[in-house]
């Protein structure tokens, strides 16, 4: 079984209605360690050696934050900018996280109509992953299609546990399940594998 | 009394006391008992050492008891009593009726005349508010429900002595012409003697002077005196205070311990609530000793000798009956899962105001000399029988209900308060305390300098004057069932004391401290208090900063120096605590102290550097290998 570690950054999660529910689905599952990072580091500063320790006792990582003007919370960039050192995680002899996997778990307020050339936010949710997608690559890693959870401003909350049930699937499957290579790139988002 | 007398007699009643209440307790008995069960070892029918003045020693006593419901009002807000309004006249009126009504239909079956047998009735209705309030204290059941349900019938009962004093006059008039001129019914109903509006209107007068005393003018006085920060000043005030509106009251013809507890409710809102509390508890406590150990001298046991089955019958049937009624009401007024049985088992004695409404009776001449003797010996004895009928409940009653209810024990869920205290409100605690006030927080905040209190009174906070290293100001700011206490006081070695003392008591509060220096944190940590923050660590470190920045760091460098220096002070943190255990045996000058801090810690930092240390955004190894990469694509 791969051990997963979640990343999880929120500044505001006590008054997060989506991750909330998402977060209460996984922390506690077996061979899940849960790392909420505003918690521990609430005055941003990070203790680089201990999360480059979690890094390497995990197989797959998991991003998990809301998405903020396009990209993640401050202090998950600064968990980027601190821990993922070079010579540790990348350049020449930078190869301590070579062949794990990660994938990001975002939600953001608009619609999914809306990321597309057409729509207001004119690019795709991947478009502006890219910084994420290339960070993944540089340290040798494989970087999974994202999970969205879109619309939550305008979600009921009848609706929710629907998500949370099924990025528990999630987890469940990246686990246990070689994921077919094909099968990855010909979707967008995770999402569509789970059913 | 000669002197030589008095202390004399003072000697054998303080001996006995230390010895048998002690005792007492060691055997799983309330004090009362103890009290009590020395009396009657002092007591004429066994050792003789005290005799006829226990009678007066008896009156002055009882003294004890209108201290006792002043410290009861000062723990009630009025809100929370108009809360019981329900229950003060609904299950204390019922009680007092039914009770009577029984009581007075048994002794007409003895025998007794109609008259006597009402008069026998009311007088044996009361329960004891003395023993009572002293077991609901001492076993902490005063917000438990049954405890409250007790209260609420023990403080109609203390109303319902004044027109029971009225009423047994009348009803010795119907035993033929009766002389209503001893001079203890003057003194009872001196105001009775007017006429009835006058009556009531200084006796409305007298309770709203009362409550202006309380609400405006003590607030002043106990400012004024708690200033001189002369504590045995503040110790005098309190006693007059008490002393003055019991002496009014009974002007009036008013219970005095009525009158004090309208005055202890008043004040029950006041800053000086808790350091009142703690002033009058020692006086109480002895008085109520004193009294209850003259109840146990003043037992006549010639006459129980004289005919010992018909005595304990009498007391067992009166305690029967009261047992039975209280229960029944218990019941209709939704107490269950044992609490009834506990309630009933609370009340089921007679009262201490049975000695002075039977001697009163007996000046009337309402009851002859042996019907006085009896009614006196069975109220003692159904008193003496009080703890051991609770007792008996503890140890038979409640445990076979909580095995036919499948209920374990009691669960005391009742008035949940979950106060978090802070200890001292000066220039740390204020900062401290502004925060979680700022944040929707209630703080119970106490602190010894009346200055502050005086000053932080006028923006609208909430807080005591008192002196938390006494247990009972902690109690009564509710540390029992605290989520936080924190001890922001400068009186360092006295912060230490106190979260000894409450890390021993109530293993389950949570303490954070502020520390003086490193040693003042290692000995917190040593009681298990892991969570202190020395006074001027941040501040330093502030100021610290701002000196790099003027160096020239720039500011987020210096920022993150600071915090890098914080994390490491953390992190030897222990190591130093280790250390400190191991020497801490070796004889330290104070004056020696500071540097041998001083020392140890630069130490342990000796090899650490910020710079080294700080790797964050270093763009060095980069540089590095972009060039070495650059150089070798040139060498292709």
């Amino acid at each position: 079984m791969k051990r997963i570690l979640v990343e999880f950054a929120h500044p505001a999660f006590q008054k997060s209605r989506i991750n909330k529910q998402l977060v209460d689905a996984v922390k506690n599952m077996k061979g899940v360690t849960f790392n909420n990072l505003y918690e521990n580091y609430p005055d941003f500063f990070i203790d680089v050696k201990r999360e480059q320790q979690l890094l390497s006792t995990h197989d797959i990582i998991v991003w998990q934050h809301p998405f903020y003007w396009y990209s993640a919370p401050a202090l998950l960039k600064e968990w980027m900018d601190l821990v993922l050192q070079h010579g540790w995680a990348y350049g020449r002899d930078g190869r301590q996280l070579e062949k794990k996997t990660v994938i990001s778990v975002i939600s953001t307020g608009g619609r999914r109509e809306i990321y597309c050339r057409e729509g207001r936010n004119h690019f795709t949710i991947n478009e502006f992953l890219a910084p994420f997608k290339q960070s993944v690559n540089l340290c040798r890693m494989e970087y999974l299609p994202p999970f969205v959870v879109h619309g939550a401003h305008t979600m009921r909350d009848e609706e929710i546990p629907k998500f949370a049930e099924k990025y528990r699937k999630l987890l469940t499957l990246l686990q246990s399940v070689q994921l077919d290579k094909d099968k990855l790139s010909s979707v967008e988002y995770f999402n569509e594998l789970i059913d | 009394m000669h002197n030589q007398d008095f202390f004399f007699q003072a000697l054998i009643y303080l001996l006995a006391a230390v010895i048998s209440v002690p005792l007492a307790k060691k055997l799983g008995m309330v004090s009362v008992l103890g009290y009590l069960l020395a009396g009657i070892i002092i007591g004429p029918f066994v050792f003789g050492l005290v005799g006829q003045e226990a009678d007066d020693l008896m009156h002055f006593a009882e003294f004890g008891v209108v201290l006792m419901l002043f410290v009861i009002g000062l723990e009630l807000e009025p809100a929370l009593l108009w809360k019981m309004r329900k229950s003060i006249f609904g299950l204390g009126g019922l009680q007092v009726l039914i009770t009577s009504i029984v009581i007075a239909i048994t002794a007409l079956l003895f025998g007794f005349q109609l008259n006597k047998s009402v008069g026998i009735g009311l007088i044996l209705a009361l329960s004891s508010t003395a023993i009572v309030l002293q077991t609901l204290t001492e076993k902490g059941l005063l917000r438990n429900v049954a405890g409250k349900s007790a209260f609420s019938v023990l403080l109609f009962q203390d109303i319902m002595v004044v027109p029971v004093l009225a009423i047994i006059p009348l009803l010795a008039a119907l035993n033929g012409p009766a002389t209503l001129t001893g001079s203890h019914l003057d003194e009872m109903t001196g105001v009775a003697a007017l006429s009835g509006w006058l009556q009531l209107l200084i006796i409305v007068a007298t309770i709203a002077a009362i409550i202006f005393l309380g609400r405006f003018l003590a607030k002043y006085l106990f400012r004024f005196i708690a200033e001189t920060n002369l504590h045995e000043v503040f110790t005098a005030m309190a006693l007059l205070l008490v002393i003055g509106i019991a002496l009014a009251m009974d002007a009036i013809g008013l219970s005095p311990a009525l009158g004090t507890f309208v005055a202890g409710v008043v004040l029950a809102d006041s800053e000086y609530r808790h350091e009142l509390e703690t002033t009058i508890d020692p006086f109480k406590g002895l008085l109520l000793g004193l009294f209850f150990i003259s109840v146990g001298a003043s037992i006549n046991f010639m006459l129980l000798i004289e005919d010992p089955f018909r005595i304990i019958g009498y007391v067992l049937l009166l305690v029967l009956l009261k047992f039975l009624v209280l229960l029944f009401l218990g019941r209709f007024f939704r107490l269950k899962k044992g609490y009834e049985f506990l309630f009933a088992f609370l009340l089921a004695q007679s009262s201490e105001f049975a000695f002075v409404l039977v001697s009163f009776s007996k000046q009337s001449q309402f009851f002859e000399e042996k019907t006085a003797g009896l009614l006196l010996l069975v109220v003692a004895l159904s008193m003496a029988l009080s703890p051991l009928l609770l007792l008996f409940n503890d140890k038979a009653v409640s445990p076979i209900l909580a095995r036919w209810q499948n209920k374990l024990e009691f669960d005391e869920v009742e008035a949940q308060e979950n106060p978090i205290i802070l200890a001292g409100f000066g220039r740390f605690g204020l900062i401290v305390g502004r925060l979680l006030l700022a944040n929707g927080f209630k703080v119970t905040i106490i602190d010894n300098n009346p200055a502050n209190v005086k000053v932080l009174r006028t923006f609208g906070f909430k807080l005591y004057y008192g002196d938390v290293t006494r247990p009972q100001v902690l109690e009564s700011a509710g540390i029992a069932n605290a989520r936080l206490l924190i001890l922001s006081m400068a009186e360092y070695d006295n912060a230490l004391k106190v979260a000894k003392y409450v890390k021993n008591k109530y293993p389950g509060v949570e303490i954070m401290a502020r520390a003086k220096d490193i040693y003042h944190a290692f000995e917190f940590v040593k009681l298990n208090v892991k969570n202190t923050h020395r006074e001027m660590f941040n501040s330093g470190l502030e100021l610290g900063t701002r000196a790099l920045e003027h160096l020239g760091f720039a500011r987020y460098e210096a920022h993150r120096s600071a915090r890098f220096f914080k994390h490491h002070e953390e992190e030897i943190f222990m190591e130093l605590y280790e250390h400190w255990l191991e020497d801490r045996n070796r004889f330290i000058q104070e004056t020696r102290r500071f540097s041998e801090q001083l020392s140890e810690t630069l130490a342990a930092e000796k090899n650490f550097s910020i710079h080294e240390a700080d790797s964050a955004w270093d763009v060095e190894s980069i540089r590095e290998e972009a060039e070495s990469s650059l150089k070798s694509q040139k060498e292709q």
